[in-house]
C-alpha cells in the first residue's frame, strides 16, 4: 500500500485518471463540434478569438472552439501513445523473452540487434519514415513502436534471466511442462510488474512522439485534432494568439506529468529491487 | 585497453552499417517517388524518367546499395538532390550551428541541473528541497519545442530582449539553448540530488567535517568530485544525441543545424541527405559513447574497461 501513502504518485494517479474520463468522454464533455467553424469563431480580418464566455479556451486559426479540440485531441494523443506502447512492449516480451528464456545464439543475436537499433538516430528516422508513409494514426503508432522497443527488450531480457533460475520454474519443467508452458505459464506472469512499470514510464515519451511529429505535419493528419497538430495550427500565429499554442502544450505537459508521477509511484511499489 | 578501443571502434563501423542499410532499405520500400518530385507537379512522363535515369534511380535496388557503399568506401556521401551540392558539404555546414547549439544546451543543463541538485542535496528535508524537485518535475515534463515558443513569445516578442529566432551570435543562441537544457536539467538535478544525499554519508566526508572544515569547503572538494563522475557520462551522451538530436527546436527557431536539414530532406524526400545525415549522426553519437566511457574509465579507477 505504499502507492496510496505515496501522495505524489496518487496526484500522478489522478491527473491521469482525469485524462482518461475528458478522453472517453469527449462526445459528452466537450461544449461543442471539435471541428465546426464558427463565423463567429473569428474575428472580422480573421484572425482567432480569445477565451471568452462562449469559447472557453478561446479559438484557432480556423474559428474552431479550442477546448473542444483539446478534449477531442486528447482522445487521438492517448489512443495513439497507448497503441504504440502496447505494440512496442509485445514486440519487447518476445523479443527480450526469447533471448532472456532461451539464452545461448538467440540471445547473443537480440541483443547485439538491440545496441545497434538504440544507437540509431531515432528522430531523424521517424521522420524518414513518416514521409513516405501515407499520414495517419496507424502509421504514426507504427512510426512510434518502431523504434520504442530495444530498450524494454533489454530490460525484459534482464528480468527474465533470473526469473528462468528460480526453483518453480524448475519444478514446473521437473514435472513435465513443456518449455511453452512453462514460460507463459510461470515466467512471464513474474515478469508482469516490470512490464506494467515499463507502461507507464514509456506513455510520456509516447506522447512526445506524436506531438512532434504532429508538429512537423507528419503526425495525425488534420481536421482530426491531436495536441501536436494543434500546436502546428497556432504556430504562424503564435504572437497574435499565443492561447492556440499554449493550451495543448499545457495538456501534453500535464499528461506527460501525470504518467511521470504514476509511473514512479509504481515503480517503488511494485518492484521491490527499487525501493531505498 | 587498446584491445577494448579496437572491438569498440570496430562496433562503431558495424553500427554506421547498419544504420546505412537500414535507411536505406526504408527509403526503398517506400512508395513515394523521389525523381517525381525532384521534377515538380508539373512535370512530365518524360521528364520525370530522364531524372531517375540521371540519379541511377532506375537500377535494381541492390545495384544502387551497393554502387552507395562503393562511393561511401571512397569517402562519397553523393549529391543532394534538393541543395544541388555534395552531401559532406550540406552536412558539414550545418555542423558548426549544430555544435554550437549543442554545447550551449549542455552547458546551461548542466549549470542549472547542478545548482538545484547540489541545493537540495544539502537542504534535505527543507521546504527548498521539495520545491526544487516539483520543479525538476515540472522541467522534466516540459516539450521542448513548445517550450521553446513559449520562450520566444515571452523574452522575444512581449519582451523583446532576444531576437525571434535565426541564426547569429550569443543573443540568438540563449533562449534555444534555454528551450533544450531546461528540460534537461531535470535530470541532472535528480541524479546529482540523490549521489550527493549518498556521498554525504560516506565516512570521509564525516572526517572533513571532524577536522572542522567547512560546509562549502567540503561539498567542493569531497562530495562534488565523486558525485560528478556519473555526471560526466551522462553529459557526453547528452552532447552526442544533441548534435543531431533537436530537429523540432531547431526548426522553431530557425537554426540551421543538422536535425533542420535532415527534416528538410525527409520531407523532399532527398534520400542522399537523409542518408548522409543518420549516418553521420549515429557516428557522433558512438564515437561520443566510446570516449565518455574512457574517460569514466580514466576517472574512477574502480572500472576496469574489458
Amino acid at each position: 500500500m505504499s502507492l496510496l501513502r505515496d501522495r505524489v504518485a496518487l496526484g500522478g494517479g489522478i491527473l491521469v485518471v482525469a485524462m482518461f474520463f475528458l478522453a472517453v468522454g469527449a462526445d459528452l464533455i466537450a461544449p461543442y463540434d471539435p471541428l465546426k467553424q464558427f463565423p463567429e469563431g473569428l474575428t472580422a480580418r480573421g484572425a482567432p478569438i480569445e477565451p471568452n464566455a462562449q469559447f472557453l479556451l478561446g479559438t484557432d486559426n480556423l474559428g474552431r472552439d479550442l477546448l473542444s479540440r483539446l478534449i477531442w485531441g486528447g482522445r487521438i494523443s492517448l489512443t495513439v501513445s497507448i497503441l504504440a506502447n502496447l505494440v512496442s512492449l509485445a514486440v519487447a516480451i518476445i523479443v527480450g523473452g526469447a533471448a532472456g528464456f532461451l539464452r545461448g545464439a538467440v540471445d547473443t543475436v537480440v541483443m547485439r540487434t538491440v545496441d545497434i537499433a538504440l544507437s540509431f538516430p531515432t528522430l531523424i528516422l521517424q521522420i524518414a519514415l513518416a514521409t513516405v508513409l501515407p499520414p495517419s494514426i496507424g502509421t504514426v503508432v507504427l512510426v512510434i513502436s518502431i523504434f520504442a522497443w530495444a530498450y524494454p527488450a533489454r530490460v525484459f531480457r534482464g528480468q527474465i534471466l533470473s526469473i528462468r533460475e528460480r526453483s518453480f520454474v524448475e519444478s514446473a519443467r521437473s514435472i513435465g511442462a513443456s518449455e511453452l508452458r512453462v514460460f507463459v505459464r510461470h515466467v512471464l506472469p513474474q515478469l508482469l510488474p516490470t512490464v506494467v512499470v515499463y507502461f507507464t514510464i514509456r506513455v510520456p515519451s509516447a506522447i512526445l512522439t506524436e506531438a512532434s511529429l504532429s508538429f512537423l505535419g507528419l503526425g495525425v493528419p488534420p481536421p482530426t485534432p491531436s495536441w501536436g497538430n494543434m500546436i502546428l495550427s497556432g504556430y504562424q500565429l503564435y504572437r497574435q494568439a499565443p492561447w492556440v499554442v499554449l493550451f495543448p502544450g499545457f495538456a501534453i505537459m500535464l499528461a506527460v506529468l501525470g504518467f511521470n508521477l504514476l509511473g514512479d509511484g509504481l515503480r517503488d511499489a511494485l518492484d521491490p529491487r527499487e525501493r531505498r | 585497453m587498446s584491445n577494448y578501443i579496437i572491438r569498440r571502434v570496430f562496433w562503431i563501423f558495424l553500427v554506421m552499417f547498419a544504420a546505412i542499410t537500414f535507411t536505406f532499405f526504408l527509403t526503398y520500400v517506400i512508395p513515394a517517388d523521389p525523381a517525381a518530385q525532384i521534377a515538380g507537379p508539373t512535370a512530365g512522363a518524360r521528364e520525370i524518367e530522364n531524372i531517375r535515369k540521371g540519379l541511377a534511380l532506375d537500377q535494381p535496388v541492390h545495384v544502387q546499395y551497393f554502387n552507395y557503399l562503393g562511393n561511401l568506401l571512397r569517402g562519397d556521401l553523393g549529391r543532394s538532390w534538393m541543395f544541388r551540392r555534395p552531401v559532406s558539404d550540406a552536412i558539414l555546414g550545418a555542423l558548426p550551428a549544430s555544435t554550437m547549439l549543442a554545447l550551449a544546451a549542455g552547458i546551461v543543463e548542466l549549470l542549472i541541473g547542478a545548482i538545484i541538485g547540489t541545493i537540495s542535496a544539502v537542504y534535505r528535508y527543507h521546504w527548498i528541497d521539495r520545491v526544487s524537485m516539483i520543479f525538476a518535475l515540472i522541467a522534466l515534463s516540459l516539450p521542448s519545442f513548445w517550450f521553446g515558443l513559449i520562450l520566444l513569445y515571452v523574452f522575444g516578442f512581449l519582451i523583446p530582449i532576444f531576437p525571434l529566432g535565426g541564426y547569429g551570435g550569443l543573443q540568438h543562441l540563449v533562449l534555444p539553448a534555454l528551450a533544450v537544457g531546461i528540460p534537461y536539467s531535470a535530470w541532472y538535478a535528480r541524479m546529482l540530488r540523490s549521489s550527493i544525499r549518498e556521498i554525504l554519508n560516506e565516512d570521509y566526508v564525516r572526517t572533513a567535517r571532524a577536522k572542522g572544515q567547512r560546509d562549502f569547503r567540503v561539498i567542493l572538494k569531497h562530495v562534488m568530485p565523486n558525485a560528478l563522475i556519473p555526471v560526466v557520462t551522462m553529459w557526453g551522451m547528452d552532447l552526442g544525441r544533441f548534435i543531431g538530436g533537436l530537429a523540432l527546436v531547431e526548426v522553431i527557431f530557425g537554426w540551421p543545424g543538422l536535425g533542420w536539414q535532415a527534416v528538410q530532406a525527409a520531407k523532399n524526400l532527398d534520400v542522399p541527405v537523409v542518408m548522409g545525415s543518420v549516418l553521420f549522426v549515429s557516428a557522433i553519437m558512438a564515437v561520443m559513447n566510446l570516449l565518455v566511457d574512457i574517460v569514466y574509465g580514466w576517472l574512477d579507477p574502480r572500472v576496469r574497461l574489458s
